[in-house]
């Protein structure tokens, strides 16, 4: 960008925009020129959010998963089983399980899933604090909800590996994704839809 | 009209890296057997129902269609070859394949076929799924690696003066990239020694067919030895950390803290079950 084209206020704000994951210079500089454009009100409100969305929110002390109170709602409420764990590799990985509704034991959000590649490894997620939470707190099932990626993999192996012995570990089943197509699937997933079939 | 470039090619290709792109995207690093290392981007692979997403995780083998696009290249058809499944079920296989392919990550550049690149890196990611020698698969790997892209140690012959080694204990140099010979030795202080065993299981693994360097029995101390001097060699000449490399020695450890205290068993990467 030419230097002086813009008063600073706006450059720096599309510097900003572009760090954004998906958001590239041009969607910056638009999305800079509608604020520019657009009621006080709505400026404001964004700016005020994206100040409370760091000032108010914290990582709840037990599961790790975003909050405004210690401990967090989940985690707090007396109906919920917490002799379950779920493990889910970040919060919106919560919110998803959650709206299925049949879901009714507590959380632990790693923040992350072990990458050897990336050089991602189990320091660099909350694995050190959930083995601490389980031996503190006996619980009768650890169920890990990581991706089923190669990172989720290789982290649900070294949670299996770790928890062994302290309780039970079970996995998220995988099978056909529904409105799918036979034909397009693939073969791993076919492999363990076969393995995972049930008695209709 | 030679300047014409077909809009679609295909190619076989393993999946080197991939990171998340836009909404639903993914963006690949792949090494293709017929264009080198190339990055190209798998529009809509994070949507569940997505028929690609299966055929193009970490280490998969497919053969692929691409269209050239403006910026990037995408990715419009895969139909998997091989999912080598042994690696994405056993964390040590996971970690030794993920070192496979960290290395050829770092030691190639974009766009320059090398055919034998991408066929060394399908034997080795089969080889890695069925042997319960992974130490010496990984050892193999690496040695042709550096070979095949401009790394290779000398091993004969001294790599100062080229006096052709021969019952002498020599040193390794990493620097040098090579051994020394006795008379040589001081021109590296760096270099370590290196044992007969080690250097002819070296040469061995330089110049052999695949299929005797598998028929090898290796003891865990010479594979030791040989892990020690190859990760210092990767790494001088790559100037980085190895990162799978640090996460398989953590794995060890841990391994062997279980062991100590009597529960679970060794690490299994070189023949145990």
């Amino acid at each position: 960008m030419t230097t002086g084209a813009f008063p600073e206020p706006v450059t720096s704000l599309i510097e900003a925009f572009s760090g954004l994951p998906g958001i590239g210079p041009k969607t910056a500089s638009r999305l800079t020129y509608f604020l520019l454009r657009a009621p006080d009100e709505q400026a404001q409100g964004l700016a005020t959010a994206l100040i409370e969305l760091k000032s108010r929110t914290t990582f709840c002390e037990a599961c790790y998963n975003i909050t405004e109170w210690q401990p967090c709602p989940i985690c707090r409420d007396g109906h919920r089983d917490r002799e379950t764990i779920c493990v889910v590799e970040n919060p919106l990985d919560v919110l998803a399980v959650e709206k299925t509704g049949v879901y009714h034991g507590v959380y632990h959000v790693l923040h992350g899933a072990i990458s050897p590649i990336e050089g991602i490894g189990p320091d660099n997620l909350k694995i050190g604090p959930l083995l601490e939470r389980v031996r503190l707190n006996p619980v009768k099932e650890i169920i890990v909800a990581t991706n089923p990626t190669l990172e989720g993999e290789a982290t649900a192996m070294y949670l299996q590996k770790q928890l062994a012995g302290l309780t039970r570990v079970s996995r998220l089943a995988r099978g056909l994704p529904v409105g799918g197509d036979l034909e397009y699937v693939d073969e791993i997933t076919l492999v363990r839809a076969l393995e995972g079939r049930s008695e209709m | 009209m030679s300047m014409y470039k077909e809009r679609l090619y295909r190619s076989e290709a393993i999946v080197l890296r991939r990171a998340n792109f836009g909404e639903a995207d993914r963006l690949l690093t792949l090494l293709s057997r017929d264009q080198g290392k190339i990055r190209v981007l798998a529009k809509g692979a994070r949507k569940p129902a997505s028929r690609k997403a299966g055929h193009i995780e970490l280490f998969m083998r497919s053969k692929m269609l691409f269209a050239r696009g403006r910026n990037l290249d995408l990715v419009t058809q895969v139909e998997l070859v091989e999912a080598y499944r042994p690696l994405r079920e056993d964390l040590v296989r996971l970690a030794y394949a993920s070192h496979t392919v960290e290395l050829m990550d770092r030691f190639t550049v974009e766009g320059d076929p090398q055919p034998d690149l991408f066929q060394l890196l399908a034997d080795n990611l089969h080889w890695l799924s069925e042997t319960s020698d992974l130490l010496l698969a990984a050892r193999y790997y690496e040695v042709r690696l550096l070979s095949l892209v401009g790394f290779e140690p000398r091993l004969f012959q001294c790599v100062r003066c080229g006096r052709l080694l021969e019952a002498d204990e020599p040193l390794f140099s990493s620097e040098l990239g090579g051994v020394l010979c006795p008379v040589c030795n001081p021109a590296d202080r760096w270099a370590q020694p290196i044992s007969q065993n080690a250097l002819k299981l070296l040469r061995y693994l330089q110049t052999r067919p695949v299929g005797a360097v598998r028929a090898l029995q290796v003891h865990r101390s010479l594979h030791a030895e040989l892990e020690n001097i190859m990760m210092r060699y990767l790494q001088h000449h790559l100037e980085q950390r190895l990162q799978s490399a640090d996460f398989l020695r953590r794995l060890r450890r841990e391994a062997l803290d279980a062991l100590r205290n009597g529960q679970g068993s060794a690490l299994t990467d070189q023949g145990v079950h």
